[in-house]
């Protein structure tokens, strides 16, 4: 095998490829055609999480293959598809506080605190942790650990105790951000005052100039010094 | 470290002139070396990248040669033969797509009492919108106003923008924005509430609201949440392979579930097209920062019942996609590092461009500085980039900012050990979005009747050039305006259509009149980037 060779076994059949590519792009050049577990593409969708284990290893790994490079003699599967628990709500009817996601995941009581969770996050995320603030009813906590999550499922796929970790994440940040950040006054001013048309007569007028008088105004407009 | 000893000789140079470019000021280029620079250096300006559309409603107008082929292409549907009488779904609103536009216009069709379909090719989410990572625009602040944002908005568009729907885009932002805080989008915020913002590309007020640098992420998974929540219905990874009509109006369309590969028939009173970007297509052979999904079908549906398109030769490349290293190609290195002080630097370590003109302008002086001028780094794979320097952020704004503003894109660089932090990366401009498309009105409906267009695969919005920041605000605010005017219609509509493809038969007709080869089919629905060798020995067994 050429140096700059690797084999991986993709779902346990073997593969020769070149060594600098990511398991998203060594399956293709394989002959893989993606239907299912490749989205973005670039680490924001979370369609695409690997479970892998190298050769001579006991231990399974995580990985998100768009980004993960491969290994030689790299053993691995893609998981784009986990069918978790998600709980229904009406936003406008939740209190932010822990009754309310004990209520809408009672599971999370079962967390055994054995950190999995964390261990199979392709975004090092402290999974384990930011359940453990959701248990505690830091809202504010769970919201800013969890922020980075893709929802991918490798967490909730590796739980003993069947937590739903990223649905419980989201409805934190919602919680977070609906109820106990407090709300932009300057936004809300802004819309009132739009509702009552305070802009529709520049506006009208903007609409009519043509280019040269746009492109007058708009190459002598003073621009905001940046902070 | 990852970079190659003649990057890290040239990273020396970078860091030499750092504190002499923390005060430099470079002014803004004048009107006149704008367009000096984007007729001589823009990919727009290119005569061979574009051809004439030979069929259809835009008969004669100039596009990218890879758009030409799929609007110049038939359908795998025989519409002589293709079986109509079973209708799978009944439905008032069909919202075609499953990005930002597609969610948000899901959820204001269902807040009109309509009874609402999505449907979509991959999963729930997978679209352009999930990468946005920047922010998202509107004039909220103080000093701030919509008609100061329709300024800027004409002006990056260099006055091609159609009036109406800019005036649509300002003055529903605010609004927009205050509707993705109250169904918990997480915006970076002051204390006190105060959004956090910040310039972008041809901004004259700091308006760039963000979700760290995960903005689209986080209103594209609480929009998805929130219609699962309200139960709303959506079929994934099957996408609409063609719409129906009654003759004239849009009455339904026929998906293909890609997982059994059954087709189904819907039959809808109103119709949005929000499936999106053109990535995927490659004009000109450039990489490109969008989705997997993003091939142009909403487009070529749109077109082949006789909705015109606009501005289709204009493309926007991202001036700052990631270079090297060869694994991140083309991806997106958001406009924020720049918004955030970041700088660009030529392989002596000299700026060359202020860094916040439009991204026309930007890509235009790196392709240049690049080719004409010769001052990129080559990286292995004989690609010429210019540094975005990064550590340079953490001078001016302190320590740690870029973990905390930047965490994606700190987190995707750690992933090669290159810490942006410390070390300045390399980019060159990447394929990002599509200027034109579909040609709609203030409420987003096409010329052809009951068939409307939301996000990036309408037209007009941002004339020739889109700021940064005005795509996740057109997602949301044009997604909600075809809601609306989708449901409304839809309640004024008592008896359901006829569903015909007769559309189709007349479209093929005209393709065999100009001569286009018959194994040319449209939508492409998915890339194929199978390596050739593991292709060309492909033998189907299974009928």
């Amino acid at each position: 095998m050429a140096e700059d060779m690797a084999t991986i076994y993709v779902m346990g059949k073997a593969y020769e490829v070149p060594k600098d590519l990511t398991i998203m792009k060594a399956m293709e050049y394989a002959g893989y055609r993606f239907l299912r577990g490749c989205g973005c593409r670039g680490a924001f969708c979370g369609a695409c999480g690997t479970v892998y284990r190298n050769v001579d290893d006991y231990r399974l790994r995580v990985g998100l293959a768009c980004q993960e490079v491969v290994q030689d003699g790299m053993y691995l599967a893609e998981i784009p598809f986990f069918p978790g628990n998600k709980a229904f709500y009406d936003i406008e009817d939740l209190e932010p506080n822990s009754e309310t996601i004990l209520k809408l995941y009672p599971e999370i009581f079962r967390c055994l605190a054995c950190n999995t969770c964390t261990k199979a996050c392709p975004q090092d995320i402290e999974v384990m942790e930011y359940i453990q603030a959701a248990l505690r009813g830091d809202i504010a906590k769970a919201a800013d650990l969890s922020f980075d999550c893709l929802l991918c499922g490798l967490c909730a796929a590796r739980c003993p105790a069947e937590i739903v970790q990223y649905n419980v994440a989201l409805l934190c940040r919602r919680l977070y951000s609906r109820y106990i950040a407090p709300k932009a006054a300057h936004l809300e001013n802004r819309v009132e005052e739009v509702r009552e048309g305070k802009y529709d007569k520049e506006l009208a007028d903007l609409k009519k100039m043509n280019e040269r008088q746009l492109a007058k105004l708009y190459d002598s407009r003073d621009i905001e010094p940046g902070d | 470290m990852y970079y190659t000893p003649g990057m890290l000789k040239s990273m020396k140079r970078v860091e030499a002139t750092r504190e002499f470019r923390l005060t430099q000021e470079l002014p803004l280029l004048d009107p006149v070396q704008k367009v000096d620079l984007l007729e001589n250096h823009h990919p727009d300006y290119i005569e061979d990248v574009f051809r004439e559309l030979k069929v259809g409603p835009s008969k004669g107008t100039l596009t990218p040669k890879e758009f030409a082929s799929v609007f110049e292409a038939y359908s795998a549907i025989d519409p002589e033969e293709f079986d109509l009488s079973t209708v799978d779904y009944d439905v008032d609103v069909l919202v075609v797509g499953g990005g930002g536009a597609g969610a948000s216009a899901a959820l204001v069709a269902h807040e009109h009492g309509a009874d609402v379909l999505l449907v979509t090719k991959l999963r729930f989410g997978d679209a352009n919108t999930i990468m946005a990572q920047g922010g998202i625009q509107g004039a909220d602040k103080e000093n701030d106003s919509p008609a100061i944002h329709y300024l800027d908005v004409m002006g990056g568009g260099r006055y091609f923008n159609d009036p109406d729907l800019v005036e649509a885009l300002v003055v529903d932002a605010p609004g927009a924005l205050a509707w993705l805080e109250k169904l918990g989008v997480m915006f970076d915020k002051e204390p006190d509430g105060t959004m956090v913002s910040i310039h972008g590309g041809g901004t004259s007020r700091q308006r760039m609201h963000a979700a760290r640098d995960y903005t689209g992420g986080e209103i594209m998974k609480t929009l998805r949440d929130e219609v699962q929540n309200r139960k709303i219905p959506y079929v994934e990874f099957s996408p609409a392979y063609e719409l129906l009509t009654d003759g004239k109006k849009v009455t339904g369309a026929v998906l293909h579930n890609l997982e059994t590969e059954e087709y189904l028939v819907v039959r809808a009173k109103t119709v949005i097209l929000a499936t999106g970007g053109a990535g995927r297509l490659h004009v000109d052979g450039f990489p490109t920062t969008n989705h997997y999904g993003a091939t142009a079908d909403g487009l070529v549906l749109g077109y082949r019942v006789g909705a015109p398109l606009v501005f289709m030769d204009t493309i926007q490349y991202h001036p700052t996609g990631a270079a090297y290293p060869e694994q991140l190609l083309g991806q997106l290195v958001t406009e924020k590092v720049r918004g955030l002080g970041g700088q660009l630097v030529n392989t002596d370590g000299n700026r060359f461009i202020y860094e916040l003109e439009t991204r026309d302008v930007e890509a235009a002086a790196i392709i240049r500085e690049c080719s004409e001028r010769k001052k990129g780094v080559t990286t292995p794979s004989g690609y010429s980039a210019v540094w975005l320097d990064t550590p340079i952020i953490e001078v001016l704004r302190g320590e740690g900012i870029i973990r905390k503003r930047l965490p994606a894109m700190y987190r995707q660089y750690q992933r090669f050990e290159i810490d942006m932090a410390a070390v300045p990366i390399l980019v060159y401009p990447t394929q990002h979005y599509q200027n034109g498309g579909l040609e709609i009105d203030a409420d987003t409906e096409t010329k052809i009747e009951n068939l409307y267009a939301a996000g990036e695969l309408s037209g007009g919005i941002h004339g020739r050039n889109r700021l940064m920041g005005n795509s996740l605000l057109d997602v949301v605010v044009f997604g909600r305006r075809a809601g609306k005017a989708a449901a409304e219609r839809a309640a004024t509509i008592k008896k359901s259509g006829k569903l015909s493809l007769a559309h189709l038969t007349e479209f093929h007709e005209e393709l065999e009149g100009v001569g286009v080869a018959h194994d040319r089919i449209a939508p492409m629905l998915l890339p194929d980037y199978r390596r050739s060798k593991a292709t060309e020995k492909k033998l189907v067994v299974l009928p």
